[in-house]
């Protein structure tokens, strides 16, 4: 490489006369400001949710309503929905709901999964009533063309075939149908096959069906006034009624721990591993301190997860471990990407710090670091009007409010390190793990059955 | 959008200051911006910016290895970095408390970071894995950006792949670290900018504190990457074991965003009537009317518009079924731009485009960390992060006869077109 004539070495660059300097202490934290809120339920049955945030002058939109489906083929008809519900009404058609959006900066965007049909949207605060008309206009008049949907089906299959060859996705599928069979839960997305059979008619008969208010819930989060806010969602979404109510996904089955599954994907260069085991849910008194356990394993970069397979052994570009809140309970999940060759080595450290978890407990130092994250991070994440109102959606999915929110850091710093060690034990059981890895088989199958405890295909 | 009363000073050492108070919410973003990207990394060292931009994550003189993570997160914090083709970033964000430790960190690693042989093994391992997550292991890795500029540019610089390849990073010494700190890393070759809940006297004070006693060193002077716009149509195709649909991408050179920057947002204009929203054109005509792309997207930027010097591009991609010819595709974007070339867009088009720009940067801006990332990328590249607030002013004054001729001068006798042929398959 090209140096500069003259430059220090690496050994100069590292060090000053005066030599290391302490770490400057941490300030008086000041506390945020409680927002103007109103959480209400209207009369059709939608929970709204409120909240004046005035730092820029536009308005954040959540919308879920809950949306499962036993029959086999609902995944299939519900993601057609999602994609063609916003290409008509009796009053618009799809460039009109565009661009009548767009005039006031607006966006709509309607996602589904096994759980729930989500929509989300913003627009300049001047131009709320234009997002809600064209919101309620779709909930209650969406036709669903026939040449619309006609056109978004083709897509669809097209978007299928690319969403599956992505190595996240064939990961997460074998997880889920490893993890729960073939419950609705793991149908996240449909088959192609699934996807060419859905008529328009279908799709009309399933929005009549299941998209209701009795159930759903709104946030809405910017520079407005919250009650006023309210009475215009009432009054713009009056003539959505129903009597009955969205349906919600049964409770799950809690998840066996056992040996994990070896998916072969020919060729690849990498491979994924994906953990998991029983966690609990925002409302269980155990999960503040769940919650720092999973921190201190892998939940963040400072732990030690990530100090190993990354910083030590550079197996991996992250990893993480997380919790799934999902109907009735909750999991955690660990990622972890990796080179073939660095695979079984990437698995053997990471079973050794589930393990370390259970009988080496978190020090007090790493207890209240993982707490700082933890309260930090609420702050942090909440300070946008985009980030509170997904936070605040998450939270009214679980049946939570802003209550929620204002005392989860006092839940927090209540933890002890003791409380801490019980989780840690309870949740880095080993035997209560299981899970999947994705990777070529022809190299990764000689030293997995080495380290046992892996189903080859 | 209100923008925030700005303040900045250069500190005797040469690094420019930037402070933004904000005090609707208790936190705070600090960032540096270094002024050197993969642009300026030597041949035969392809990656090394962004090699070096993990290794000031590695300590420095009062940090141990892992210290800087831990000092940022057990602050409630969280950080990151990231390696751009003109500047190089690293930030962190935090409850306001922690305002002093994050400038105490910033300053450690800028005064004297610590470059091991084995912090640097380490971290070549690290970026080898970002490269097969985000490139070698899936469909489309590297798609347009690692693939479509040695397509359209000529020059080293502006061609490479800024990821590198492996054997460049593997043969990277802790020498080449050390001479590239000294060249690039400079406070005068820098911009800090602390956003959000301050008090500007204080931060001030702060700011001289940590930063006043890095020394000063040459700043090396900024070559130029200019190079002249194709002659011709340049093409190429790139087979992608993991693609299942072929996709193309389009390059055409936009105008220097510095100099010409009234013309760089008219193209950014151009981007938004071509492809931004269902409404959009490339949309109606390519998705819905002729039914031949499953999706389609133009754009300023190989990342994001106004996020390097010139020369900068302007792409056009698409992924479409196997059944569909390339050619069909670009003979549509041709008419689109023919027709745009002649009648312009409508005044409805522009008030929309305007309408969208506007929002999209108060929600963008509205998060503390993109918003001081902006402000400091702008400072950089600009001189002047007051560019931020007057963006939708400037993006409103474009006319319907500005875009017409922007997309007049789209043609296909001076542009890049890079297929990608799928040999994905089912998996």
């Amino acid at each position: 490489m090209t140096a500069p004539a003259t430059h220090r070495s690496a050994e100069e660059i590292g060090r000053t006369t005066q030599g290391p300097r302490p770490l400057p202490p941490l300030g008086e934290q000041r506390a945020a400001s409680e927002p103007l809120t109103v959480d209400t339920v209207l009369p059709n049955g939608l929970r709204v949710l409120a909240v004046h945030r005035p730092a820029v002058p536009m308005v954040e939109l959540r919308l879920r309503i809950p949306f499962a489906g036993e029959e086999s083929t609902h995944s299939a008809r519900a993601e057609l929905l999602s994609t063609t519900m916003l290409t008509g009404t009796q009053r618009r058609d799809r460039v009109r709901v565009d661009t009548d959006l767009a005039r006031v900066g607006g966006e709509l965007d309607a996602v589904v999964d096994p759980e729930r049909l989500s929509i989300g949207g913003s627009a300049l605060v001047d131009g709320m009533d234009v997002l809600f008309d064209v919101l309620a206009d779709v909930l209650t008049g969406a036709t669903y063309p026939d040449d619309e949907v006609r056109r978004e089906r083709e897509r669809l299959v097209e978007r299928i075939t690319v969403a599956r060859s992505q190595p996240r996705v064939i990961a997460r599928e074998a997880l889920q149908r490893h993890r729960y069979g073939d419950h609705p839960f793991t149908r996240e997305m449909p088959s192609a096959e699934d996807v060419a059979r859905v008529t328009a008619e279908d799709v009309r008969e399933l929005h009549a069906r299941a998209v209701l208010p009795r159930g759903s819930a709104m946030v809405l989060v910017g520079d407005i006034d919250p009650q006023r806010a309210v009475d215009a969602v009432a009054a713009a979404f009056h003539g959505w009624n129903s009597d009955r109510s969205a349906v919600e996904l049964p409770p799950l089955p809690e998840v066996p721990g056992g040996d994990l599954l070896l998916v072969h994907r020919p060729g690849a260069v990498q491979s994924q591993i994906r953990l998991s085991a029983p966690f609990v849910s925002r409302t269980d008194p155990a999960y503040p301190a769940l919650q720092l356990a999973n921190l201190v394993f892998g939940g963040y970069f400072s732990s030690r997860l990530v100090e190993n397979i990354r910083e030590d052994k550079g197996y991996t570009y992250s990893a993480h471990s997380y919790p799934e809140f999902t109907p009735g309970g909750a999991t955690v999940l660990v990622d972890a990407d990796t080179a073939s060759e660095a695979t079984a080595p990437a698995l053997l450290e990471t079973r050794y710090e589930i393990a370390r978890m259970a009988v080496v407990p978190p020090s007090e130092s790493e207890v209240d670091s993982a707490r700082r994250y933890a309260v930090g991070g609420l702050l942090t994440s909440t300070a946008s009007q985009a980030g509170l109102a997904s936070m605040l959606m998450s939270l009214a999915g679980m049946g939570l409010g802003p209550e929620w929110l204002r005392e989860h850091p006092g839940r927090l710093q209540r933890v002890t390190v003791d409380e801490v060690a019980e989780a840690a034990l309870r949740l880095f059981t080993p035997s209560r793990w299981t899970g999947v890895l994705v990777g070529d088989a022809d190299r990764l199958s000689a030293p997995l059955t080495a380290l046992g405890g892996v189903r080859l295909p | 959008m209100a923008a925030p009363q700005l303040h900045r000073f250069t500190l005797p050492n040469g690094l420019r200051v930037l402070l933004a108070p904000d005090r609707s919410a208790p936190v705070i973003a600090v960032s540096v911006h270094y002024d050197v990207g993969f642009r300026s990394e030597p041949e035969g060292r392809t990656g090394f910016a962004h090699l070096f931009e993990h290794l000031m994550f590695q300590g420095s003189e009062s940090l141990e290895k892992l210290a800087h993570f831990r000092h940022v997160q057990g602050s409630g914090g969280s950080f990151n970095g990231s390696t751009h083709p003109d500047y190089t970033d690293y930030f962190e964000v935090l409850p306001s408390a922690a305002l002093e430790r994050a400038l105490f960190l910033e300053a450690d690693r800028m005064r004297a970071p610590r470059i091991t042989e084995e912090n640097l093994r380490n971290q070549v391992d690290v970026v080898k894995e970002e490269i097969r997550l985000n490139v070698l292991n899936r469909p489309y890795g590297g798609f347009p950006w690692i693939l479509l500029p040695p397509v359209l540019y000529r020059t080293f610089a502006n061609a490479h792949n800024g990821y590198g390849d492996f054997t460049d990073l593997e043969q990277a010494t802790v020498e080449d670290c050390a001479a590239f700190f000294d060249t690039y890393y400079a406070p005068g070759n820098a911009v800090l900018t602390v956003a959000g809940d301050l008090d500007v006297a204080a931060t001030t004070e702060l700011v001289h504190r940590h930063f006043g006693d890095v020394p000063a060193r040459e700043v090396p002077t900024r070559p130029s990457f200019a190079e002249p716009p194709p002659v011709g149509e340049r093409r190429a195709e790139h087979v992608d074991p993991h693609a299942p649909l072929p996709a193309l991408a389009v390059g055409y050179r936009l105008p220097d965003p510095v100099t010409e920057l009234d013309a760089y947002l008219t193209h950014v204009v151009l981007a938004a009537v071509l492809s931004d929203g269902d409404s959009a054109r490339l949309q109606q005509r390519l998705v819905h009317r002729d039914a031949l792309v499953t999706e389609v997207s133009a754009g300023c930027g190989l990342f994001s518009p106004l996020d390097a010097r010139d020369p900068d591009t302007f792409t056009v991609t698409a992924i479409f079924p196997p059944a569909v010819a390339p050619d069909r595709v670009l003979t549509a974007l041709d008419e689109e731009l023919e027709r745009l070339a002649g009648d312009g867009p409508d005044a409805d088009e522009l008030a929309r485009v305007t309408a969208r720009w506007v929002a999209g940067l108060h929600r963008e801006h509205d998060r503390l960390v993109s918003r001081t990332l902006a402000f400091g990328a702008m400072e950089l590249l600009h001189g002047r992060a007051e560019l931020i607030g007057e963006l939708p002013r400037r993006i409103a004054a474009v006319t319907a006869a500005d875009v017409a001729a922007a997309a007049k001068a789209m043609r296909p006798d001076s542009r890049a077109v890079l297929t990608v042929v799928p040999q994905g398959g089912t998996e």
